[in-house]
C-alpha cells in the first residue's frame, strides 16, 4: 500500500474515533471539543478573516526575524570559521546559548524593548541566529581540502578563493542551517506571541484560551502544526534535497 | 634543464616524531617529455607532485621550472588529482572556464572551454552537472580544465586510479593524443606498470621508507606502444622485480614492528 494511502486511512480513523469518543462519553467541549467543532471554528476564523489577520501579523514578524537571523548567522559563522580566537571565545558562548530555549529571554527582552513586537522579534532572531551560525561555521570548516588545493593550482587565493570556492562549497550546510533556523524561529515566535502581545496566532490562541474557547485553541494549534510541516516539507526539504544531490552529498 | 629537482628532501613532523618521506630526490625533465613516477603506496609520489605543484614545500632542496625556483602554486603548472575535484555547483563548461575567468572575458573563456572539452571528447556535455556524468568523464573534464590554463607542465596524480580497465585504456589513448598534439611536458604518477609502459618516455621507479629514486628507465619505443609488446615485456619484469623487493622490505619492517610490540 502507498504510504500516502496509509496516512489518509490513519488520519480518517484518528479523527473518526475522536469524534465518536467525544459523542459517546459526552465529553465537555471545555475539555476536548469534537473534530467537527474544531473544523467549524477554523472555517469561521478564515471566513471572518480573524485568522487571516493573525497569520499575516505572525508571518511579518517571522520574516523580519528570520531575515535578520540569517544574515547575522552567516556573518558570525564565517567569523567563527575563519578566526580561531573568535571560535575559542565567542564560539563557546554560542554553543552554550544553544542549550537555552530562546523563550527564556522574553522577560529580559520585554524589559529592554517593552511589551511589543520588538521583544518577540528579538526572541525569534536569537533562536534562529544560533543554529544558522553553527551550521555555516561547520560548512566552512568542512569544505573538502581537495577543492581548495585544486583552486590554488588555478591561481585562486585570498578573498577570491573564499568567495568562489569556500562559500559555494559550504552551501549544503547553509541550507540545512536555514531549514533549522526556520524551525527554531517558528517555535520561538509562537512561544513569544503566546506570552506577550498580539496580533498573531500565538496571541489569539491565548485569547481563545482565556475565554475557554477550546475549539479555537485546537484550531490554532492545528494551523501552527500545518504551517510548520508545509513550509518544511514543501520548501526547505525540497531545496535541501536538490542541493545535496547536486553537491554530490546524497545518493 | 626545463624542470630540475635538486636533492629534494621532505619530512613530516607529527606528535614530535619526524618521518622522512622523500630523501634526496634528484631528477631532470626535458621539455616535451612524458615522465611517469612509479612506486609502492606511501613512497611519497603524491608528496613529490604537491611540491612541484607548489601546494607543499620541500624541507630541503629546491625545484626549478625554466630556471625559476618554485615557491607556490601557479597557472604554469596544471594539476589533475586522483579525484576529479570538479566543483559541483558549476556545470562542466563552467568548471573548465573557472581558471580562465579572472583573465579573460566570459565569451573567450567559454570558447576556450569548448575547444578543450572537444579535445577530451566531451563537446556534447558542456551544460551537464558534474554529478550527471560518469567518473571517467569527470576525470576528462578535470584534464580539460588543467589544459585550458595552457600550463607549461601538466602534473597528474594517479588520474585514472579509480576507474575500470576499459575506461582507463580509453583515457590512455586520449592522454597520448593530447600529449602528441599539445607537446606538453607531463609528470604522471601511477602505480600501474602497464600504464607507465604505455605512456612514458621515461619511468622513474621509486623505493620507499624513505622515498628515493631507485632507477630511471628510458623507453625509446615508437608510439603507440602496442607495436612493441615483446620488447616492453623485459622492462615490465625488471620493474616488477624492483617493486617486489621494495614491497618485501616494507612487509619485513612491519613484521618486525609487530613482533617487537
Ligand atoms: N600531511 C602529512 N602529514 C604527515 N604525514 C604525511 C602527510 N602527507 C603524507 N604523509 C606521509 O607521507 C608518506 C607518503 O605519502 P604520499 O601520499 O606522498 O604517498 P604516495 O606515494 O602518493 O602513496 P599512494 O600511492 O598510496 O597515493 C606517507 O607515509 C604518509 O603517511
Ligand atoms: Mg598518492
Amino acid at each position: 500500500m502507498q504510504p500516502a494511502v496509509k496516512r489518509v486511512i490513519f488520519y480518517v480513523l484518528l479523527f473518526g474515533i475522536w469524534q465518536v469518543a467525544v459523542y459517546l462519553f459526552d465529553v465537555s467541549p471545555a475539555l476536548l471539543p469534537a473534530p467537527t467543532d474544531i473544523f467549524v471554528s477554523l472555517y469561521e476564523g478564515f471566513s471572518n478573516l480573524t485568522l487571516v489577520y493573525d497569520l499575516v501579523a505572525s508571518f511579518r514578524r517571522l520574516f523580519i526575524g528570520l531575515a535578520i537571523a540569517l544574515v547575522l548567522g552567516l556573518l558570525l559563522g564565517v567569523l567563527l570559521a575563519k578566526s580561531k580566537t573568535a571560535d575559542e571565545t565567542l564560539g563557546s558562548l554560542i554553543l552554550a546559548l544553544q542549550s537555552v530555549p530562546s523563550i527564556v529571554w522574553l522577560p529580559l527582552a520585554i524589559m529592554w524593548f517593552g511589551l511589543n513586537e520588538m521583544a518577540v522579534i528579538f526572541i525569534v532572531v536569537l533562536g534562529a541566529t544560533i543554529v544558522m551560525t553553527i551550521n555555516v561555521r561547520t560548512g566552512i570548516i568542512n569544505v573538502p581540502p581537495l577543492f581548495i588545493k585544486a583552486a590554488k593550482t588555478m591561481n585562486y587565493r585570498g578573498f577570491r578563493l573564499f568567495s568562489k570556492v569556500t562559500i559555494p562549497a559550504s552551501i549544503p550546510y547553509a541550507v540545512t542551517g536555514m531549514r533549522l533556523a526556520w524551525a527554531f524561529a517558528w517555535r520561538a515566535l509562537m512561544a513569544g506571541e503566546l506570552l506577550s502581545t498580539g496580533p498573531g496566532l500565538g496571541y489569539s490562541l491565548r485569547f481563545a484560551s482565556d475565554f475557554g474557547d477550546m475549539s479555537r485553541v485546537i484550531a490554532i494549534m492545528l494551523l501552527i502544526m500545518l504551517i510548520g510541516i508545509i513550509v518544511d516539507l514543501l520548501f526547505f526539504q525540497r531545496i535541501e534535497k536538490k542541493v545535496l544531490r547536486k553537491w554530490g552529498l546524497a545518493t | 634543464m626545463f624542470l630540475s629537482m635538486n636533492n629534494v628532501h621532505k619530512s613530516f613532523t607529527n606528535n614530535d616524531k619526524t618521518e622522512l618521506v622523500l630523501s634526496d630526490i634528484q631528477l631532470d625533465v626535458k621539455e616535451g617529455e612524458f615522465v611517469s613516477i612509479l612506486g609502492p603506496s606511501g613512497c611519497g609520489k603524491s608528496t613529490l607532485l604537491s611540491i612541484v605543484a607548489g601546494l607543499a614545500h620541500a624541507t630541503e632542496g629546491s625545484i626549478e621550472l625554466e630556471g625559476k625556483t618554485i615557491k607556490g602554486p601557479c597557472k604554469e603548472r596544471g594539476m589533475v588529482f586522483q579525484q576529479a575535484a570538479l566543483f559541483p555547483w558549476l556545470t562542466v563548461e563552467e568548471n573548465v572556464m573557472f581558471p580562465l575567468l579572472p583573465d579573460m572575458s566570459k565569451k573567450e573563456a567559454q570558447q576556450k572551454a569548448h575547444q578543450y572539452l572537444q579535445m577530451v571528447q566531451l563537446g556534447a556535455y558542456t551544460k551537464h552537472s558534474p554529478h550527471e556524468i560518469s567518473g571517467g568523464m569527470q576525470q576528462r573534464v578535470a584534464i580539460a580544465r588543467a589544459l585550458a590554463m595552457d600550463p607549461a607542465l601538466l602534473l597528474m596524480d594517479e588520474p585514472f586510479g579509480a576507474l575500470d580497465e576499459q575506461t582507463r585504456s580509453r583515457l590512455h589513448e586520449i592522454v597520448e593524443k593530447i600529449f602528441l598534439e599539445t607537446k606538453k611536458t607531463i609528470l604522471f604518477v601511477t602505480h600501474s606498470i602497464a600504464e607507465s609502459l604505455k605512456l612514458s618516455d621515461r619511468i622513474v621507479v621509486m623505493g620507499t621508507q624513505p622515498g628515493t629514486i631507485l632507477e630511471v628507465i628510458e623507453l625509446n619505443f615508437p608510439r603507440p606502444r602496442s607495436q612493441s609488446k615483446e620488447e616492453l615485456l623485459y622492462y615490465e619484469e625488471k620493474i616488477q622485480a624492483l617493486l617486489k623487493s621494495e614491497i618485501d622490505k616494507v612487509t619485513e619492517k612491519e613484521q618486525n614492528h609487530a613482533a617487537s610490540r
